[in-house]
């Protein structure tokens, strides 16, 4: 799984405000896989939905692209145009969108939704599309019965699947998500992920998880990415980057969560919050929560810098390694 | 120590649901009885539609239980008390965004709590007390922060002003509604440590509403595990987290993600959802998702087993 599926290049995104443009994301490049599943965590306003919609093209205004690529098996979303897009979405690359309730329409049953999908990507017939459907719900455990339900006549956990399942209509080779188990249970959330797990490996598509509960996707994702006001703070293996947070942000999000198992202790989260976008500091934008900083961090901008397969955006870390 | 302060005793509210002639009746709660003891934190927890919220709701008196009763400092509490006790009670409420006023200062709510619970302030000190309360919150410079808009304070900065608020009546008991749920990871645990502090300087009673049962386990001294309406377990803090006895309570513990435990791959342990309670039938409701489930359990409903002097689950299975 070493060819590559999507190359974001400095990818920058702002969003017009009355006091100028706000810097949402702030110069972010990565690589994904074929069949990889890359986490994205951060903090409300951090930039992370923002990067998936950038990544999906569709940012409305105030938000806009100012500069960066997204190389999806060599296209440029940023410069195709509306209709080649078109022919792109669902076929290649869906969304998840985070809010079942409001992303299903309340009046038309799960079968026409997903139809009304399957005929603006594809010529196939109503027979097909009625077996596709059917397909696609049997993956994600629902029955074919409710093809015919409205989508308030399914729980919560199930409406999520259905948005799954209609993500994989067309078998795309990435699917984007965006905190899609946020307004679940933590059994209905599991069992989701165990899900989204099952079928990556059965069909071999790529996820791109967007979330702010890190603890979530720990077990599932193969790379995390730490976002911090609009950058990729911290960039690696899950499981390295659980064990062994470079970051002070990340080591600061791990030390946020109260455990329910081990020894009960303090725990102090992260003081101070996040820089504002419009004007941000001068220095590294985590310097002024951060107990590592000195003149360097608050004057130069970090850049990402890799360790191994492991990056990290940091002085503090940058000094450490090389003494 | 005198008695507890709150007692809940065998609170009850059913919801019509349905249409004009439907007979559906929602129940939202049922037979809920627990107390809270002074200067103690006491965790309702508690998935979606379990009923915690209607438990704070029907204590803050918004709406009328529809059988049961709780007394609170020793004084039975019904309709016409309910208004006159909210100074001793306050709420904090979930979202800090809705529950502050947008065109008045942040200082506005905490200056009138003070005027109209506290008349042994005088008028030219209220400034000064509502400045001590903001900063006992972690909100500081005080006078700065009162004279700020809501919209030039963070999530977590509101939800503290929330409980300066609170706590400006000298409350016994703050009623708080999930107030870290819609805050950051980062910053959940500033406000809980509040939370923590305000229970150990001030000797205030907090119950303390979530569905996060980590978070519970931080904060609470005792908890209480709602299921579809009813309590599941109830004990103190380590009783409940170190022992689980009701298969619910497992069932979340299980669910809960942790990064540093290999989760389980029982396929088996995640079938099923909450029932929605509507003219439920006899027996355990978790009985259909439980996997102890015997034939008495769809019969009738447990009652609570005594399992230490502090720890109770309501649970047929535990029995043996």
């Amino acid at each position: 799984m070493n060819e590559t599926l999507l190359q974001v290049r400095d990818l920058e995104v702002e969003y017009a405000t009355p006091k100028g443009p706000a810097h949402a994301v702030g110069g972010v490049s990565f690589d994904l896989a074929k069949g990889e599943f890359l986490a994205i965590v951060g903090e409300s306003g951090c930039g992370k939905s923002t990067l998936l919609f950038a990544i999906a093209q569709l940012l409305t205004y105030p938000g806009s692209i100012s500069g960066g690529s997204v190389l999806f098996d060599g296209a440029d979303f940023t410069s195709l145009s509306p209709e080649a897009l078109r022919l792109r979405r669902w076929r290649d690359i869906s969304v998840v969108m985070q809010s079942a309730m409001n992303a299903l329409n309340p009046v038309l049953t799960i079968g026409a939704q997903l139809a009304d999908a399957c005929k603006a990507h594809t010529d196939w017939n109503d027979e097909r599309i009625a077996q596709r459907s059917a397909e696609v719900l049997a993956m994600v455990a629902i029955d074919a019965a409710h093809l015919k339900s409205f989508p308030f006549q399914l729980s919560g956990g199930m409406r999520q699947r259905a948005m799954i399942a209609m993500a994989l209509l067309l078998e795309p080779q990435l699917i984007i998500m965006d905190e899609p188990t946020s307004a679940l249970d933590v059994v209905a959330q599991r069992s989701l992920m165990r899900q989204v797990a099952t079928l990556r490996h059965g069909l071999g598509f790529a996820v791109i998880f967007v979330t702010h509960d890190m603890s979530v996707v720990s077990h599932y994702s193969d790379r995390l990415a730490v976002m911090y006001a609009g950058e990729i703070v911290e960039l690696g293996p899950t499981r390295e980057v659980f064990d062994h947070p470079e970051h002070p942000y990340s080591q600061g999000l791990m030390e946020a969560f109260p455990s329910l198992y081990g020894e009960p202790r303090e725990l102090t989260g992260i003081a101070g919050n996040p820089p504002s976008l419009v004007e941000p500091p001068v220095g590294c934008l985590f310097a002024p929560r951060c107990a590592h900083a000195n003149d360097e961090c608050r004057s130069v901008r970090p850049e990402l810098i890799a360790y191994g397969d492991h990056q990290v955006r940091c002085h503090w870390v940058a000094r450490n390694k090389a003494s | 120590m005198t008695g507890p302060i709150l007692q809940v005793q065998d609170l009850s509210r059913l919801f019509r649901v349905g249409g004009f002639r439907s007979r559906g009746q929602l129940h939202a709660i049922d037979n809920v009885t627990f107390d809270v003891a002074p200067g103690e934190i006491v965790a309702l927890v508690g998935e979606s539609g379990s009923g915690k919220s209607t438990i704070a709701r029907l204590l803050a008196g918004l709406y009328p239980a529809t059988s049961g009763a709780f007394t609170f400092e020793g004084k039975k509490v019904g309709r016409r008390e309910a208004r006159s006790i909210r100074g001793d009670m306050p709420m904090v409420f979930q979202d800090p965004f809705g529950s502050i006023n947008p065109v008045l200062r942040a200082g506005h709510g905490l200056l009138r709590t003070l005027k109209l619970h506290r008349p042994d302030i005088a008028r030219v000190n209220r400034f000064a007390e509502a400045v001590a309360l903001v900063e006992k919150v972690g909100l500081t410079p005080g006078d700065e922060v009162m004279r700020r808009y809501p919209h030039e304070l963070s999530g977590g900065q509101r939800q503290r002003l929330g409980f300066a608020q609170a706590l400006a009546s000298r409350p016994s008991l703050i009623l708080a509604d999930e107030p870290v749920s819609m805050l950051d990871v980062s910053i959940r645990i500033g406000l809980l440590n509040v939370m923590r502090e305000l229970r150990d300087t001030e000797g205030v009673s907090i119950l303390y509403i979530t569905h996060d049962l980590a978070s519970a386990r931080y904060v609470a001294d005792r908890m209480i595990v709602l299921y579809a309406g009813r309590i599941a377990e109830e004990g103190r803090t380590d009783e409940v987290i170190g022992s689980p006895q009701h298969p619910y309570t497992r069932l979340l513990m299980s669910a809960a993600p942790d990064p540093h435990l290999t989760p389980s791959n029982d396929e088996n342990d995640d079938l099923g959802e909450p029932p929605k309670v509507i003219n439920p039938g006899p027996g355990c409701r978790f009985a259909p998702r439980c996997p102890l489930a015997m034939d008495i359990c769809l019969l009738d409903t447990p009652p609570f087993v005594r399992l230490s002097p502090t720890h109770h689950a309501a649970c047929y299975a535990v029995q043996q």
